[in-house]
């Protein structure tokens, strides 16, 4: 069944077996679509204005050299072949890539700790829930600010507390092998909370009785997450998987605030690239033909998840 | 390619200079009350109260006018000033961030041609920086150098002379190295590790940061690795390291102000973070190494090219960066200093209260270390150049490395 006929299944008085072309039927069907257009319409313009209209302004702009300032001057393809020459488009790709390796993981299975321990029948989870959801809405212009300060290199409580227990911390975001890290922790400790709200829908949404049956079995508490749980969070699972790598690809907040990017381009990620190219360089065409670049990336993983999703994702 | 865009932005110049030019002859006459807006950084942060007064002080003379004021943060400025100008949102009068700044402005054609500006009034080196083809695109608003302020406290506490005119880096190390005590947290020295110190330490050296010709870099010399060592070379030794937070916004004026370093290499305008310090201070000129040479910068004021009100906000950019109001306010506050001419107005600044040599502010001026002409890489040359010398500082690589690395990614940015 195709999704417009899905569609019309539910449109009121809509019998299937009444042959289409009837005329009634027609003017009905006219009065359903203008309905649905008019339900669309209050996400539509503003989705029109600020998302579709500017995607299509950046591929034109793309298409020249611009430095804001002046006139454009047509390029054709040239700022893609420009930059799929040069290095630093692979640099900041792998830098992000890098984050994501590090930053998913770490805040999924971190997310899931939490969403499992709060949904026991803890003393004082509710405000436990709000804690760690506190993150989530806090600026991130602030979270970095904190973070900066407690993986300051020589001040910072982190290093200060490693160093009680004689490890000596490293220089965190002043040194290029741990910059990237220090932005993976403090991205992972703020969406912490997020991931948690999203999975410990899902875990209330597990039916109480499938885990009776499971205990009748004779399964332990390792077997019935390995077996109910995790099986039936899968489509939650599968949310915040795409929804974090989505994000992850267009990490920049924490960057610019963390590190600039720096030291010596080591925490360079594509969007703060975008951000350089158009604000610091002058060179807008390139920043847009970046930005078409990464969303022809993260659509095509996108795409790829949503496939092979058919593999792992169980509903019901 | 890039001689071509530099052709088609001459081009796009010469365009608008001819269609400013008819605009700013026949001037539309603004008979009924008028609005214009300011957007300014000079104001940011502690010169809020003196920027109103001199608005105030307009708007009560010219009557018909009313300026409304937009302040932004320096560290934002230049995204903001971009934003609005390419969406054609830009305020009618808006500040310049120096020379360069202007030079982008005045190229792209965003800047109305100034008619009426009595040029004797200011000083004519800060005027000529913002004219092109003999004609006035903007104004001079203030000029700041970079001094060395120092603690006189911690130079009496250790026995060490206070720094003259005369010093050179080698009289500067050794009193930073008496001075440092690192288990007390007293340091000796401050200048950052950037482009702009190391242009100018450069000069001081007798060296240049680019070729005669402009086309390459030239600090692959003995002279050029001198001078970076200098600036790399303080970090851990006489100043706190990049661990310790040195780099960071406000760390260096911070940690002076807390008494707790005995010299610092930054710009005029920060005199009145140390107005109520509990120690006494002073500033020189910045020692050099062979020779002595000071980096000057100037603050601009221009009015959009498509503004409205051309003649009002003109009016306004004339009064801002010339008028009685505006000259006063700054010498009283310790603002920057106005760009007038008249040097028996500018001599009450002298006395005007710590720092007792304000003299040596002059004194800077009188020889320039000229900042470079890098064309339109600038800023990824100026953003390279640090971060390789970051590089050299944080111990990762060698000063010589660090210059090889950097002078490997400049050049061809020099090229186009």
């Amino acid at each position: 069944m195709t999704a417009q006929t899905a569609l019309l299944d539910k449109a009121p008085g809509f019998k299937h077996s009444r042959p289409v072309r009837d005329s009634a039927s027609r003017s009905r069907r006219i009065k359903y679509t203008l309905t649905v257009l008019a339900f669309l319409l209050p996400s539509a313009i503003p989705l029109t204005l600020f998302v579709l209209g500017p995607m299509v302004a950046a591929a034109w702009v793309s298409l020249n050299q611009w430095n804001l300032l002046g006139p454009m001057k047509f390029v054709g393809f040239g700022n893609y072949i420009g930059l799929l020459k040069d290095p630093q488009t692979g640099a900041v790709f792998l830098h992000t890539v890098y984050y994501i390796v590090g930053y998913l993981p770490l805040v999924y299975f971190g997310g899931l700790a939490l969403a499992l321990a709060l949904n026991t029948a803890l003393k004082g989870r509710s405000l436990l829930r709000g804690i760690y959801f506190l993150p989530v809405i806090t600026s991130w212009i602030v979270v970095a600010l904190v973070w900066r300060w407690l993986l300051s290199p020589s001040n910072g409580i982190v290093n200060t507390v490693l160093a009680m227990v004689g490890i000596h911390g490293p220089g965190w975001w002043t040194d290029p092998t741990w910059s990237l890290p220090s932005i993976i922790l403090a991205s992972a400790w703020k969406d912490l909370g997020f991931v948690m709200v999203i999975l410990l829908a899902g875990l209330q949404a597990i039916p109480t009785d499938l885990y009776d049956a499971a205990k009748v079995d004779g399964a332990g508490p390792w077997r019935r997450l390995i077996s109910v749980t995790l099986p039936l969070l899968s489509p939650s699972t599968f949310f915040v998987i795409v929804i974090s790598l989505v994000n992850g690809f267009q990490v920049f907040d924490q960057i610019y605030a963390m590190t600039g990017g720096g030291p010596n381009g080591s925490s360079e990620s594509v969007v703060e690239q975008i951000y350089d190219f158009t604000f610091r360089y002058g060179r807008a065409g390139d920043a847009s033909a970046l930005s078409w670049m990464l969303f022809i990336v993260i659509l095509a993983v996108t795409l790829i998840q949503i496939r092979g999703q058919k593999r792992w994702v169980t509903y019901g | 390619m890039n001689r071509k865009l530099v052709g088609a932005l001459a081009v796009a110049g010469v365009a608008v200079l001819v269609m400013t030019g008819c605009a700013a002859s026949a001037p539309k006459a603004d008979s009924g009350p008028v609005t214009i807006t300011y957007t300014n950084f000079i104001s940011d942060g502690a010169n809020v109260p003196n920027l109103t007064k001199i608005v105030t002080a307009f708007e009560k003379a010219n009557p018909k006018i009313t300026v409304n004021v937009k302040t932004i943060p320096y560290s934002g400025y230049a995204t903001a000033q971009q934003t609005d100008l390419a969406a054609g949102t830009a305020s009618d009068v808006f500040d310049i961030d120096g020379h360069s700044n202007y030079e982008s402005l005045q190229a792209n054609g965003q800047l109305a041609e100034l008619g009426g500006v009595d040029s004797k009034v200011y000083n004519s080196g800060l005027l000529d920086t913002y004219q092109t083809a003999g004609k006035q695109y903007a104004l001079p608003t203030s000029f700041s150098d970079v001094v060395l302020y120092y603690n006189k406290d911690l130079f009496d506490a250790a026995g060490v002379s206070y720094p003259t005119s005369s010093w050179t880096w080698a009289d500067e190390t050794a009193a930073a190295k008496k001075i440092t005590d690192q288990a007390k947290g007293i340091w000796g020295d401050h200048q950052p590790v950037t482009y702009n110190e190391y242009y100018k330490a450069l000069v001081q050296n007798g060296a240049s940061f680019l070729s005669k010709d402009g086309k390459k870099t030239a600090f692959d010399t003995s002279a050029g690795l001198a001078a970076a060592k200098w600036l790399v070379d303080k970090s851990g030794t006489t100043m706190p390291t990049i661990a310790d937070g040195q780099g960071t916004a406000d760390f260096d004026t911070n940690l002076f102000a807390a008494g707790k370093l005995a010299m610092l290499h930054t710009g005029t305008w920060v005199f009145g973070n140390f107005a109520k310090v509990p120690f006494n201070w002073d500033i020189a000129v910045e020692p050099g190494n062979t020779q002595s040479a000071s980096a000057v910068f100037s603050n601009g004021i221009g009015v959009y090219a498509k503004s409205k009100h051309i003649a009002a906000a003109e009016k306004w950019a004339i009064y801002m960066s010339s008028s009685t109001e505006e000259v006063n306010v700054r010498l009283d506050s310790g603002w920057e200093l106005p760009t007038i001419s008249d040097s028996a107005k500018l001599a009450t600044y002298l006395s005007k209260g710590a720092p007792a040599n304000r003299q040596a502010v002059f004194d800077a001026a009188t020889k320039i270390a000229v900042s470079p002409s890098l064309g339109a890489n600038s800023q990824a040359i100026q953003d390279a150049m640090t971060a390789a010398l970051i590089e050299a500082q944080a111990g990762r690589e060698t000063v010589q490395q660090a210059l090889d690395s950097a002078k490997a990614k400049i050049d061809p940015l020099l090229a186009g």
